[in-house]
C-alpha cells in the first residue's frame, strides 16, 4: 500500500513537470502566433509574389500573363537600365568610401576631444535626425543659379563661375549625393566612436611605452580593432546608397531622374514602371535585380573585409 | 582621468573640427534663417534675418494641411512605434527564453527577411491594399511595419542576457507566462526598448516611398509626402519651402535637444546590437 501511493505520487510528479513544459511551449506558440501570421502575410508571401509578378506581364487591370524570362531581356536591352545600373552603382562607389573616409577622420579625431566634446558630436549628428524629402528642397534651393542659390553666390562671391549643379549631366549625381552623405555622416560618426571607446587603453598605453607612432598605432592597433565596426558600417552604408530615392525623387521632381536620367537611381525606375506606367510585371523584374545586386554587393564586402 | 596638454596641435584639430560642426549646420541654419524672411529678403543670404518675421508660418499652417500632415505623421510613427515595442519585444523574448521545437526555424526565418529591401514587396503590398481595400488609409500606411526582423533581432539579444533564474522566481510566484515577459522581462530591457522606439519612431517619420505610393488623397498625406506635394506647388517661392521643410525638421530636432543623451545611446545600441 505504501510503495503503490509513493508510486502513485511519483507519477503525478512526472505529469506535472511534463505538463509545466507543456504549457511553456503552448505559451510560446500563443505569443509566437500573429507574429508568425503577420510575417507569413506580409513578408514571405509578398516575396514570393514579387518573384512570381516578375516573369509576367501584368497592368493591373488583366490577370498576370506568363511571359518566362522576356522582362529581364527587356530590361537588359533597355539603354536608359544600364545608365540607371550605372548610376546606382555610382552612388555606392562614390558614397560609401566618401562618407567613411569622413566619419572615420572625424571620430578619430573627435574621441581624443575633451572640451565640449559632446557638443561637437551634437553638431554632426544633428543632420541625422532630419527627414531627407526636406532636406532635399534646402539642398535645391542651396543648388539654384545666382542670386538665389547659397553654392553659386558664394562661388560668385569669391570671384569663381558659377555651377549649373543639378542642371548638369555631370554634376547632378553628385549634387544629389551631396545631402545623403551629409545625413548619414553623423551615424556614422557615433558609431565609429563607440567602437573607438570600446579598444581598451591598455593596448595604447602600451604602444605609447615602446614608443611606437601614432600612424603605426592607428594602422596596427586602432584599425585591426575596429573590423567589426568597420564592417558593419561598410554593409549598411553600401546598402543605403544603393536603396537612394527620397532625394532624388524630391530634388529632380520637375524632370525626374535629372537630365537625360543623369541621376536616375533603380529605385527610382522602380518607382516610375510601377507607379506611373503601370508595368507590374516589369517592376518587379527590376525589384529582383536590385535584391540580387544588394545580395551580391553584401556578401562580396562581407567576404573581401573579413578575410583581410 | 589624465589632463590632456593644451598644443598647438590639438588646439587646430579642435578647431577644425568644431567649424566642420559648424558647416554641418549650414542648411539647417539657412533652412530657419529663410522661413523667417520676408519673400522679398529670400536672395539676401544674411544668416540673420533683417527684418524676422513669422508670416511664412502664418501663410503656410493658415490652410490647416500641414497640421494635419504632421497630426497624421505623429499618429503613424506612435502607432507604429508602440506596435513594434511590444510585437518586436514578445518575439524576441519568446525566442531567447523559451525552448521548444521549431525555435531555431522560426527565428532563421524571421532574420531571413533583412535580405528583403523594402523596395521588392511594395509592389506585392500595393497589390495586397489594393484587394482589400487598404489603399489612401492610415492602415494602409501603417501595415508593412507594424513588426521588423531588426527589432525583434534587437530585443532578443537583450532578453538573452537577462539570467532565467529571475523568470523562474516570478513562476514560482505563481505570475503567468505573460505577466513574466511583461512585468519581469520587459522593465530589466527598457534601455533596449528605448533605443528600437526611437530607431522605430524616426524611420517611420521620415518614411517617404510606402506612403508616397499607398495615398493618394491629401488629408491622408504623411509630413515628408505632403511637404514634397507641397514644394512642388509653391515652385519658386523658397521662403515658403523652407518653412515647411523646418515644420518638419523641427519637432525631431526640438525632442533631441531634450533627450540627446539617450538618443545618441539609442542609436549606438540599436547600431552595434541590431
Amino acid at each position: 500500500m505504501n510503495a503503490s501511493s509513493s508510486r502513485v505520487e511519483a507519477g503525478t510528479g512526472a505529469r506535472f513537470a511534463f505538463s509545466l513544459r507543456q504549457k511553456q511551449v503552448v505559451w510560446a506558440w500563443t505569443f509566437l502566433a500573429v507574429p508568425i501570421l503577420f510575417y507569413a502575410l506580409i513578408r514571405f508571401y509578398p516575396t514570393a509574389e514579387a518573384f512570381y509578378l516578375s516573369v509576367t506581364n501584368w497592368n493591373l487591370l488583366s490577370k498576370p500573363d506568363f511571359i518566362g524570362l522576356s522582362n529581364f531581356e527587356r530590361l537588359f536591352a533597355d539603354p536608359v537600365f544600364w545608365k540607371v545600373f550605372r548610376n546606382t552603382v555610382l552612388y555606392l562607389a562614390i558614397g560609401t568610401p566618401v562618407s567613411l573616409l569622413l566619419s572615420f577622420t572625424i571620430a578619430y579625431h573627435l574621441d581624443h576631444v575633451r572640451f565640449m566634446h559632446g557638443f561637437i558630436r551634437a553638431l554632426y549628428f544633428l543632420p541625422f535626425l532630419t527627414t531627407a524629402a526636406a532636406m532635399a528642397w534646402v539642398w535645391r534651393w542651396f543648388y539654384q543659379p545666382v542670386p538665389i542659390g547659397f553654392f553659386n553666390d558664394v562661388l560668385v562671391g569669391f570671384g569663381l563661375s558659377q555651377q549649373p549643379f543639378l542642371r548638369s549631366t555631370t554634376q547632378a549625381l553628385p549634387s544629389v549625393l551631396a545631402p545623403a552623405i551629409w545625413a548619414g555622416l553623423g551615424f556614422q560618426v557615433v558609431i565609429f566612436l563607440a567602437g573607438l571607446r570600446a579598444i581598451p587603453a591598455t593596448y595604447y598605453e602600451a604602444a605609447r611605452i615602446d614608443g611606437v607612432s601614432d600612424l603605426t598605432i592607428l594602422r596596427r592597433i586602432t584599425l585591426p580593432l575596429l573590423k567589426p565596426t568597420i564592417i558593419f558600417l561598410v554593409v549598411f552604408s553600401s546598402i543605403g546608397f544603393l536603396r537612394i530615392f527620397d532625394q532624388v525623387y524630391n530634388m529632380t521632381s520637375g524632370d525626374p531622374g535629372g537630365p537625360l536620367n543623369a541621376t536616375k537611381p533603380l529605385v527610382l525606375m522602380i518607382y516610375q514602371t510601377a507607379f506611373s506606367s503601370f508595368q507590374m510585371g516589369y517592376a518587379a523584374a527590376q525589384t529582383v535585380v536590385l535584391f540580387i545586386v544588394l545580395l551580391a554587393v553584401s556578401l562580396l564586402q562581407l567576404r573581401l573585409l573579413r578575410d583581410r | 582621468m589624465a589632463a590632456i596638454r593644451i598644443t598647438p596641435g590639438r588646439t587646430i584639430v579642435w578647431l577644425l573640427l568644431l567649424l566642420g560642426g559648424i558647416a554641418m549646420l549650414t542648411p539647417l541654419l539657412f533652412m530657419f534663417s529663410t522661413s523667417l524672411k520676408d519673400s522679398a529678403d529670400v536672395y539676401d543670404l544674411r544668416l540673420i534675418p533683417a527684418a524676422p518675421t513669422l508670416d511664412n508660418y502664418a501663410k503656410v499652417l493658415s490652410d490647416g494641411r500641414f497640421l494635419r500632415w504632421l497630426a497624421n505623421s505623429f499618429g503613424i510613427a506612435t502607432l507604429v512605434t508602440i506596435s513594434n515595442v511590444f510585437f518586436d519585444s514578445l518575439v524576441g523574448y519568446t525566442l531567447a527564453k523559451y525552448r521548444f521545437r521549431g525555435r531555431y526555424v522560426v527565428f532563421l526565418a524571421i532574420l531571413s527577411t533583412l535580405m528583403i529591401p523594402t523596395e521588392m514587396l511594395v509592389i506585392p503590398w500595393y497589390v495586397m491594399a489594393r484587394n482589400f481595400g487598404w489603399l489612401d488609409t492610415y492602415w494602409g500606411i501603417m501595415f508593412p511595419g507594424m513588426m521588423t526582423a531588426f527589432g525583434t533581432f534587437l530585443m532578443k539579444q537583450f532578453f538573452e542576457t537577462i539570467p532565467d533564474d529571475f523568470l523562474e522566481a516570478a513562476r514560482v510566484d505563481g505570475l503567468n507566462e505573460f505577466a513574466i515577459f511583461w512585468r519581469v522581462a520587459m522593465p530589466l530591457v527598457t534601455p533596449a526598448l528605448s533605443a528600437l522606439a526611437i530607431f522605430t519612431f524616426l524611420g517611420n517619420w521620415t518614411a517617404f516611398i510606402w506612403p508616397l505610393i499607398v495615398t493618394t488623397s491629401k488629408e491622408l498625406y504623411t509630413l515628408p509626402v505632403g511637404l514634397s506635394s507641397f514644394a512642388v506647388e509653391q515652385a519658386i517661392q523658397w521662403e515658403l519651402i523652407m518653412t515647411g521643410a523646418a515644420l518638419a525638421t523641427l519637432p525631431t530636432l526640438a525632442v533631441f535637444l531634450v533627450l540627446q543623451r539617450y538618443i545618441v545611446r539609442g542609436v549606438v545600441l540599436a547600431g552595434l546590437k541590431g
